[in-house]
């Protein structure tokens, strides 16, 4: 039987006495594509960052891949990709430079094929050896993403994944997402693009001050209840 | 061990393709030497007591700069997050970040000791092994409490206060244990220096210790 990627009970988040995430439960299955959203603040960035374990819960118990979280077992930390808002790679190192150090980091036994094959995907070509400063978002994003799934994580977490992406990376991240939940990995991305959250996810969270205000089915059919529903969120934070 | 020089030979990379650590270091170097032995303008009997403090509080100021960039680096862009993702014991990013604070000092030293010999006419040369002992222990010392706190400060908003604020205390008695074996060093020999080597000795464990433990509790929010 799999093991459920991640199972949450009651998280906490607190930042300076302030309850950025106020108590959330979450279970992500393989296979689902879960899209997070809600109006700045809402608390997506805090929630996937500590899905990936770069920040401790305040309170609540994470298990991911049936394991406490809290223990950073390597084991588990080998089945997460995860992309924030920046890049995580060196923009003093060439593309190539960044996915072989990770790559090597990572220990993965087909690391030169495996970082050609993500060059590949990101359509970089000869700019993969130029110093990564002098990328545009759309290529760092591109080589974020190509870092993220360097080791072939069974659980994606992507915060607002499409920023940056001209309308060709971005059917090409679409393909690939769609690629990877039926092939069963479990995939947590957040943004505020509503339709393209009910075409691409199989459930929408919507949180609001911390909490899960909403959680049901996603898909095209569901999209304008959810357009509804989502700006009903947005006049209530006001 | 893999993962950490995995992480020195990275860090290596990047200062030799930019250059910015060593160049800044150096230049502020060369700035301290000038103004303390300008300053002073020693006798020759006087410049072989002010080697030791001269050198010492170069080597400080110099270094907590240099200790500084290195993090700098993982926080730009929060290459730090990637870091973390690995499975990768934490302790060994302190110790591959370690590592390269240690080339990057000892490499502004091979520079500094003899612009020091030069400015002061002093002759390191007879001293020369022993000299190496002292300035390997103070270098570990130093690096290893700096590289601690480094990772501490960077992820505050005060961070260039924050560092000489929580360091330089901290960094007294190796710095204190520096001069004294370096002056023991330049008049007798090493075996002079047991006592101030002690020091450095106890220095050297307790924070390459502290830092390997509590680095895990340090880096993540």
């Amino acid at each position: 039987m799999p093991i459920t990627p991640v199972v949450a009970e009651g998280l906490r988040r607190t930042f300076a006495g302030v309850d950025v995430l106020a108590g959330v439960d979450l279970v992500v299955e393989g296979g689902e594509c879960v899209a997070l959203l809600g109006a700045n603040g809402a608390g997506k960035t805090t929630l996937l960052r500590v899905l990936a374990t770069l920040l401790r819960p305040s309170a609540g118990r994470l298990r991911l891949f049936g394991e406490d979280a809290a223990l950073r077992p390597a084991a588990v930390l080998r089945k997460i990709g995860y992309v924030g808002h920046e890049s995580s790679c060196y923009g003093d190192l060439t593309a190539t430079e960044n996915l072989d150090f990770f790559a090597e980091l990572y220990g993965l036994g087909d690391a030169r094929r495996r970082v050609a094959e993500l060059v590949e995907w990101t359509g970089l070509g000869v700019a993969a050896r130029r110093p990564v400063r002098t990328f545009s978002r759309g290529m760092t994003q591109r080589l974020a993403l190509a870092r993220a799934l360097l080791h072939r994580p069974e659980l994606l977490l992507l915060d607002e994944p499409f920023n940056g992406l001209d309308p060709h990376a971005t059917a090409m991240l679409e393909a690939l997402l769609a690629e990877l939940r039926r092939a069963g990995h479990a995939i947590v991305l957040s943004t505020h693009d509503v339709p393209r959250a009910a075409a691409l996810a199989t459930r929408i969270v919507m949180l609001h001050r911390g909490r899960i205000d909403w959680d049901g089915v996603a898909g095209e059919s569901a999209g304008v209840a959810i357009a509804a529903r989502f700006d009903t969120l947005m006049t209530r934070r006001v | 061990m893999h993962a950490a020089l995995i992480i020195l030979r990275k860090d290596l990379r990047i200062e030799w393709r930019t250059r910015e650590s060593v160049s800044s270091l150096v230049t502020l170097g060369i700035l301290l030497l000038v103004v303390f032995t300008v300053a002073h303008d020693p006798t020759p009997e006087e410049a072989v007591r002010l080697a030791p403090s001269v050198l010492w509080a170069t080597f400080v100021f110099t270094g907590l700069l240099g200790v500084q960039r290195s993090f700098l680096l993982e926080r730009d862009q929060d290459c730090l997050a990637g870091l973390l993702l690995a499975p990768i014991d934490p302790a060994a990013i302190y110790v591959g970040k370690l590592l390269a604070n240690l080339v990057l000092l000892g490499t502004m030293q091979a520079i500094v000791v003899p612009l020091v010999a030069l400015l002061l006419h002093v002759d390191f040369s007879a001293v020369l092994p022993g000299l190496l002992v002292v300035l390997s222990m103070g270098n570990l010392g130093f690096a290893a409490s700096a590289t601690l706190f480094a990772a501490i400060a960077v992820r505050t908003r005060a961070r260039e206060v924050l560092l000489p604020l929580l360091l330089l205390p901290l960094s007294l008695p190796v710095l204190i244990a520096g001069v004294k074996a370096t002056q023991a060093v330049l008049a007798g020999g090493l075996a002079a220096a047991g006592d101030a080597l002690g020091v450095l000795g106890a220095f050297d464990v307790i924070f390459t210790v502290a830092g390997w433990l509590l680095f895990t509790y340090v880096v993540q929010d």
